[in-house]
């Protein structure tokens, strides 16, 4: 299996996604400068956290508007894993691929420690691998993650089953405690949390292997069934 | 027209416009007498940046050939950008420490970020990837609302900048006394690793190649900010707020990852940043250090202002640039290099044969001075030094005795010190774990990073207790390095060298002369000692507000290397039912201690001893027994004694313990006696352990019941609950940030 990790410039999670790829899950991955913009080969892409453009204007944004999001969107719409993490949902966020906005963290401040998440939907092409309402652990690392959106979307949200994570104890003050969400077709995940810095036990914590598994099972079996 | 504006030779000289700019009447007359002419307005302006102290070392240079800088590990030394140390396998880490202390104290937030920039300029142009940042600050106390404000954006600063561009801020130090109150200390350090055969240095060899200019514009900013950084604060440095400069980590990341390509490309041939005294230092240490010289047409400088003169371009400290010396005829290679990244990569000059510096402007040589006379015959003082009366008194006093009623609250009074209570508000706002190496995130002795494809991993640490360099230099610099070299071996880690960053006051001063002159003496001899050679540093002097000199605080950032990640070795208790163990003799050393401080308000007296021989040995055993692997845990006792320390490492895991010591028991629990480590073994390791320690006393075990029960000569002494500790400790610096003075 093949995996784009998009670059764009001030993006710094790059290459951590790029080794859990690697090192963690033993796949292919390439890093994709955002002017190369030919995605079409790869079975899934991965837009990294970050600053990308230093986070000016507002966090994603800049990004959102680059060419890359076109391939992005044909990627999506081709049903392959997109996989946003911390900036990279941001931009997802930005670009319409999934609803809702971030606002900054609740006590104004970046954050970065352990946090616990719940498994609200394992079955996505993502969380398969976990257990349903499993508690895990994950890093964040962000001053804007505070996940808004208003009630009636947050009430779609949770009849089409899109909440994928959410948090044990709130660190930002999103809404309804979210982590992570999925688009309504369920391929495209935004997350704060980084699952990329949680696979492998020297670094203290591996449970974010198992999102990286979940994809690769996901594409396995497709691919299986298509072949 | 720019010209009729021009301050002539005559008026710099009449009215001693030299004098404004730090240059004293005796230094003028040196660049008169190296000119063989008056200089002109851009020309005094390039002595007095670049014979500041700040770029020029010229109270300190005596001091600073003290350190002993050579060991068979040592690849690069002071001298270039930051030292470099081999770590094997055709690697090497390289690391450097630098002050933003002035601009901090004025604009806090941008002196604090432009601070981590700088650094991290000054490493990967040696060829290095940054890979992790430290910091070491001090404060005054927290009860002032102006200090909670410098803290607060400090963090905020550091923050601001690590974050974005991605190097993670994985250790440092703060502590608070009345000694900083109107003169914060901000320093910052970073580590970078290399491959042996991307090392580079800033020279600017062979006659004919290209200057090239990359990164950001060049603004007003930061204009003077070198001799800003060589006075004393006083009222008016408010008015030094444009001597601040404005950072921009998004380009700074720009910059690295396009200055990381461009060193793999063989067109060029020198590389160095533009810090302080910006354009000025970069080019004339380039062209010095080559045995070249330099021609620099001023019209291509990026400008972002309009009409800058010769002399604010090259003052500028606008941030973000670096200046490369590239092979002629292959600028066009370079610059694609730099498009990529949207920068701009400008050839500004050539090197020349003869070792002038030259500038031109519209048309107009506006400085033509040897360049040597900037980089190399800056004035060196020996300034005069005295013993203070202070020292003298303190030396005489006998040995302070505390007298305690209430060991408990005691305990909790030490843990609630901000200098000793959890530092998590601070380092939650640093991503500690970016870059996926950080194995020993922040709160621990040392930070550990693991080296990617490899079995090593690297231990980091700031450290100084300033507190006992006031009260004796020369002791309190042996402590200093000891102590760092203690929380590396901690770690698991063997010491592999330093990088000091001096911070004092006036060295005009003969009695803060003296402590600088002490406090070097004590570190050298503690480095010859523990083999961990000065690689590179920084000078910060006249760190002083209102006439009153700081702590004397020579940082100390260390970094050792871990032959084995299995070897790494955290700090706090690991496992219920382990063994403690103590290695090494309280004795009741009160002088300078968090103890004294609490009780009487203030520090006198003598600090504890350390003898280095005694050091050296339990540190070479200690790390011996970690790489037989037979240790669960090992915790210097440093602030606060063996009770905080046993405190400190119960609340990870929220374990509890039980432990029985004999001896004199507010010396047992508080002092602050030297070379002393709390270990933790499994039972089952205990033969093993205690044949390869034979010093180690065992004084109890670790518990799951989070009761914190400790006994001396066999009566019950503190018997409380963990979690009360606890809070009492993570809870002191978010009550002192939250709370309205």
């Amino acid at each position: 299996m093949k995996f784009a990790v998009v670059v764009f410039p001030g993006s710094n999670c790059d290459r951590d996604m790029y080794h859990a790829v690697k090192e963690g899950l033993n796949e292919e991955a390439e890093l994709v400068w955002y002017l190369d913009a030919d995605l079409s080969s790869y079975d899934a892409i991965l837009l990294p956290g970050g600053f990308s453009y230093g986070d000016y204007l507002r966090s994603g944004s800049i990004a959102s508007t680059s060419h890359i999001i076109q391939q992005i969107k044909k990627a999506a719409a081709d049903k392959k894993p997109v996989l946003g993490v911390c900036n990279g949902f941001q931009i997802l966020l930005e670009s319409g691929l999934l609803p809702g906005a971030m606002l900054a963290n609740r006590d104004l401040k970046f954050m970065c420690h352990q946090e616990e998440l719940r498994v609200e939907n394992n079955k996505t092409m993502f969380t398969s691998e976990y257990q349903k309402d499993g508690l895990i652990h994950l890093p964040i690392a962000h001053g804007e993650g505070n996940y808004y959106c208003d009630d009636a979307a947050y009430q779609q949200l949770k009849d089409n089953k899109q909440i994928v994570f959410t948090y044990a104890n709130n660190p930002n003050g999103s809404t309804g405690d979210i982590a992570g969400i999925v688009n309504e077709t369920g391929n495209v995940l935004g997350m704060m949390p980084h699952p990329e810095r949680a696979v492998e036990s020297l670094l203290g914590n591996a449970d974010g292997l198992r999102l990286f598994q979940s994809i690769l099972t996901y594409w396995r079996n497709n691919h299986a069934i298509h072949a | 027209m720019p010209s009729m504006l021009e301050i002539s030779p005559d008026q710099i000289e009449r009215n001693r416009l030299y004098a404004e700019m730090g240059l004293s009447d005796q230094e003028y007359k040196q660049v008169v007498e190296l000119l063989g002419r008056r200089p002109n307005h851009t020309e005094i302006g390039l002595f007095s940046v670049m014979w500041s102290e700040h770029c020029s070392y010229k109270n300190s240079k005596p001091l600073l050939k003290k350190f002993p800088t050579e060991g068979p590990q040592v690849l690069q030394g002071p001298g270039e950008g930051a030292g470099i140390i081999d770590i094997g396998d055709d690697q090497a880490v390289v690391f450097k420490i630098e002050s933003h202390n002035h601009p901090s104290a004025v604009e806090p937030y941008q002196g604090a970020a432009t601070g981590v920039g700088g650094i991290i300029r000054d490493v990967f142009s040696m060829g290095a990837r940054p890979i992790a940042l430290l910091n070491s600050l001090r404060f005054g106390s927290l009860k002032h609302p102006r200090i909670k404000y410098l803290f607060e954006e400090v963090v905020r600063g550091i923050a601001g900048y690590g974050n974005c561009v991605g190097v993670p801020t994985v250790g440092g130090e703060v502590q608070f006394d009345d000694a900083y109150e109107g003169n914060p200390l901000v320093n910052a350090m970073c580590v970078g690793l290399i491959d042996h055969k991307d090392i580079q240095k800033g020279i600017a060899a062979g006659v004919g190649n290209t200057v090239m200019y990359v990164g950001a514009k060049t603004g007003r900013d930061g204009i003077h900010g070198a001799t800003f950084a060589s006075e004393e604060l006083s009222e008016e440095a408010e008015s030094k707020r444009p001597s601040v400069q404005v950072g921009d980590p998004f380009m700074e990341k720009l910059l690295i990852e396009a200055c990381l390509e461009v060193i793999n490309h063989d067109a060029l041939i020198g590389i160095q940043d533009m810090g302080a005294a910006g354009l000025t230092s970069s080019a004339s240490e380039m062209a010095s250090k080559a045995g070249t010289g330099m021609e620099m047409n001023l019209d291509h400088i990026p400008q972002r202002e309009l009409n800058m003169s010769p002399y604010e371009m090259m003052l500028s400290e606008s941030q973000e640039r670096m200046l490369l010396v590239i092979e002629k005829g292959r600028e066009q290679e370079i610059r694609k290099i730099f498009e990529k990244y949207d920068l701009e990569a400008v050839a500004v000059g050539e090197v020349i044969e003869e070792r002038r510096f030259r500038l031109s402007h519209k048309g107009k040589v506006v400085a033509d001075v040897p360049v040597d006379a900037l980089a190399e015959d800056a004035p060196v003082y020996h300034q005069p030094s005295r013993v203070p009366e202070y020292f003298k008194e303190f030396q005489e006093m006998e040995d302070y005795q505390p007298i305690i009623k209430d060991y408990e609250k005691t305990l909790i009074d030490l843990l609630k010190q901000p200098t000793i209570a959890s530092k998590e508000w601070v380092y939650d706002q640093y991503d500690s774990m970016v870059q996926t190496n950080t194995v020993v995130t922040p709160g621990s002795d040392a930070a550990v990073l693991r080296v990617r494809g490899t079995k090593k991993a690297l231990a980091m640490t700031t450290d100084c207790n300033s507190r006992y360099i006031y009260l004796d230099p020369e002791m309190g610099g042996k402590i200093a390095v000891a102590e760092a070299a203690r929380n590396i071996v901690c770690a698991g880690a063997r010491p592999l060298g330093l990088t000091d960053g001096l911070n004092f006051g006036s060295p005009e001063n003969p009695e803060i002369f003296w402590q600088m002159e002490k406090s070097v003496d004590g570190m050298s001899e503690a480095c010859e000692q523990l083999e961990a050679p000065v690689i590179s540093g920084n000078v910060s002097l006249y760190n002083e507000s209102y006439g009153k000199a700081i702590y004397p605080t020579p940082i100390v950032g260390m970094v050792g290397l871990i032959e084995d990640t299995d070897h790494i070795t955290r700090s706090d208790f690991q496992r219920s039912g382990d063994l403690i163990y103590v290695i090494g003799k309280a004795q009741a050393d009160f002088g300078g201690s968090e103890l004294q401080g609490i009780l009487e308000g203030r520090h006198f007296g003598k600090p504890p001893h350390i003898d280095l021989g005694v050091e050296k040995e339990r540190q070479n055993h200690l790390l011996a027994a970690i790489q037989a692997g037979v240790v669960q845990s090992a915790h210097d006792i440093s602030e606060g004694g063996l009770a905080v320390a046993l405190a400190e490492n119960l609340f990870a895991q929220q374990f509890g313990c039980k432990v029985e010591l004999e001896g004199d028991t507010v010396a047992e629990l508080f002092s602050e006696t030297q070379s002393r480590f709390i270990i933790s073994v499994s039972p089952e390791k205990q033969k093993e352990w205690e044949q390869l320690m034979t010093e180690a006393v065992l004084i109890g075990h670790v518990t799951d019941d989070g009761e914190y029960r400790l006994n001396v000569n066999g009566e019950p002494i503190i018997h409380t609950a963990t979690n009360k500790l606890k809070d009492a400790w993570k809870g002191a610096i978010p009550c002192l940030v939250k709370s309205k003075a």
